[in-house]
């Protein structure tokens, strides 16, 4: 088994060490709760509508880089791509709680359903109102009649803005929660793969692609994809790609979309806005107007190289959410 | 072989040890297991939850606080232990396994057979309603249902029979997840090309049964 080499300390301790730097990084802005691998703003206001994200660890900046002004209150960490544990994600959920109700924000993956689940019930034990939104904007996890069983993938950061914008602003959890199932129900995703990430701990590839290989579809764990193929162009890769993305909501001539490529840990910015230009030339051509654009890093998965496009399909008030200024680690625009 | 063994609180805490440090020496069993069909964190969630469980077992001082002199606490301390530490869908599952298993048992002094049966059984009800899983779906729940069944049905005899039966019935369930397409957890996504492959948590639950019938066998 081929093992990559990674720049890190005892490879045991890599979720706590980079959570100890992601940390200092904040500068202040961000705390971390004793005892448990969870950090949440300094300044929560009383009576804000708390936004709480998290998932497993290996992905940054996602999750708890996104902690910040209109974006998450808090983020609960796991381990490398293990959901985290119910007890971290209820001591999180207690540290952001003002009042007003959190609304846990995550990933549909089956570890994250269980443990956010767990620590629904153990809040709700403490009188804490909770609402769940899982992201599910993974179209080559399963056909639309399956929606239950996509994933989630950089569609959480669109999610994250528009619920932290939504929670900033709206007084109630029920506004904050309909707006951000609104934004769910928009949102579509499909990542492809060049080579495998490896786990810190274990220093093993999840998967193994040859060297003329692409994978479509890929998962943001490596999960295998919808198809594995000779290495095609960009111009290509990105037809395929968004013909499936425009295919499944279906977004139709008229819409206007957020536009987000997102590189997985290895891809060139070069290479992500080649990709670009191609996604722009085919929504041009199919009357589809991008009313923001985002290309950069947000969800890795480790060093696989790759990108996922994310489309999603914008009205009055979702434009108004992601049109709000926001600052985190992971995402920041004025 | 002692056929009339039962076992107190210290005898399960020392069984629950042997465990965990079985499943330990089968870390890399693990890993590879679910590099094959899953993304090879399996080996170490385990190794971080079985850890944890046996310092929480160690740090039960009975002396202190004899409440905890249970077989349901020591139960309760490995399954707390794997939810905390392990994270993700397996310290999800396992964890409830041990802790919904317990539960059912507290009025337990000494466990043997019949008292195991309940164990397993609240433990199995449980799993399934964590994970909104049924038999079938190449999981854990594959080896753990048969051993269930193997052990109900051994429970007015000896519990170091009823382990030997449940640790052979987990084996030919763990056998039979080979030819089983996952359609659940990470897994799922590979559809046919899981086909072929074991399933890690069920390796975990052969480990874990083995290891209990090899303690009682050797008491």
């Amino acid at each position: 088994m081929v093992t990559n080499k990674k720049i890190i300390n005892d490879p045991r301790q890599v979720t706590s060490e980079m959570v100890d730097g992601l940390l200092l990084a904040y500068d202040g802005r961000v705390r971390k709760l004793d005892g448990f691998l969870a950090l949440v703003k300094t300044t929560i206001p009383e009576g804000k509508v708390a936004l709480l994200i998290g998932g497993g660890s290996g992905h940054e900046p996602l999750f708890h880089g996104f902690i910040g002004t209109n974006m998450a209150d808090g983020a609960a960490c796991g381990q490398v791509f293990a959901a985290p544990a119910p007890d971290i994600i209820h001591a999180a959920a207690k540290a952001v709680h003002r009042g007003k109700g959190v609304l846990f924000l995550y990933g549909n993956y089956a570890g994250d359903n269980m443990n956010f689940d767990m620590a629904v019930e153990l809040a709700e034990e403490d009188g804490i109102d909770v609402r769940t939104v899982r992201v599910r904007d993974d179209v080559a996890a399963a056909p639309p009649d399956r929606l239950a069983d996509r994933r989630g993938i950089a569609g959480d950061v669109y999610m994250i803005k528009i619920a932290g914008g939504a929670a900033a602003e709206c007084k109630a959890l029920d506004e904050v929660e309909r707006i951000a199932r609104k934004a769910e129900a928009n949102v579509r995703s499909m990542a492809v793969a060049v080579s495998a990430g490896s786990i810190p701990e274990t220093g093993k590839l999840t998967f193994e692609l040859a060297a003329d290989e692409i994978e479509i579809g890929m998962g943001a764990h490596g999960e295998a994809g919808v198809r594995r193929e000779k290495l095609m162009t960009a111009d290509t890769v990105t037809q395929r790609v968004v013909a499936e993305l425009l295919a499944d909501l279906p977004f139709s001539a008229g819409d206007e979309v957020a536009l987000l490529i997102n590189n997985l840990g290895a891809t060139t910015m070069m290479e992500m806005l080649i990709v670009n230009r191609s996604v722009r030339a085919i929504l041009a051509q199919a009357g589809i107007k991008v009313h923001r654009t985002d290309v950069g890093t947000y969800l890795t998965v480790q060093e696989m190289a790759g990108f996922s496009i994310t489309l999603m399909r914008l009205d009055e008030e979702l434009k108004h959410y992601l049109d709000l200024p926001a600052e985190s680690i992971g995402y920041s625009r004025m | 072989m002692n056929n009339s063994v039962t076992l107190d609180a210290l005898a399960v805490r020392n069984m629950l040890r042997s465990v965990a440090k079985h499943v330990l020496k089968n870390v890399d069993v693990l890993t590879d297991a679910d590099l094959a069909i899953g993304d090879g964190d399996h080996g170490i969630g385990m190794r971080r939850g079985f850890e944890a469980a046996l310092d929480s077992l160690d740090k039960i001082d009975t002396a202190e606080s004899p409440e905890l002199n249970t077989v349901k606490a020591a139960f309760e301390a490995v399954g707390s232990s794997i939810i905390s530490h392990t994270g993700g869908a397996a310290g999800a599952v396992f964890g409830t396994l041990f802790r919904a298993g317990a539960k059912s048992i507290a009025d337990v002094d000494r466990l043997d057979a019949a008292g195991f049966a309940t164990f397993l059984e609240a433990g199995l009800a449980g799993v399934l309603k964590r994970g909104g899983v049924v038999p079938g779906q190449k999981t854990m729940v594959d080896a753990l249902a048969p051993a269930s069944i193997a052990v109900r049905e051994h429970a007015n005899g000896a519990l170091n029979r009823a382990l030997l039966l449940a640790a052979d019935a987990a084996l030919v369930g763990l056998e039979a997840t080979r030819n089983m397409v996952a359609t659940t957890g990470k897994a799922r996504s590979l559809g046919q090309r899981s086909l072929g492959h074991v399933d890690p948590g069920a390796i975990t639950i052969v480990l874990i049964l083995s290891a209990m019938r090899d303690y009682c066998a050797e008491i």
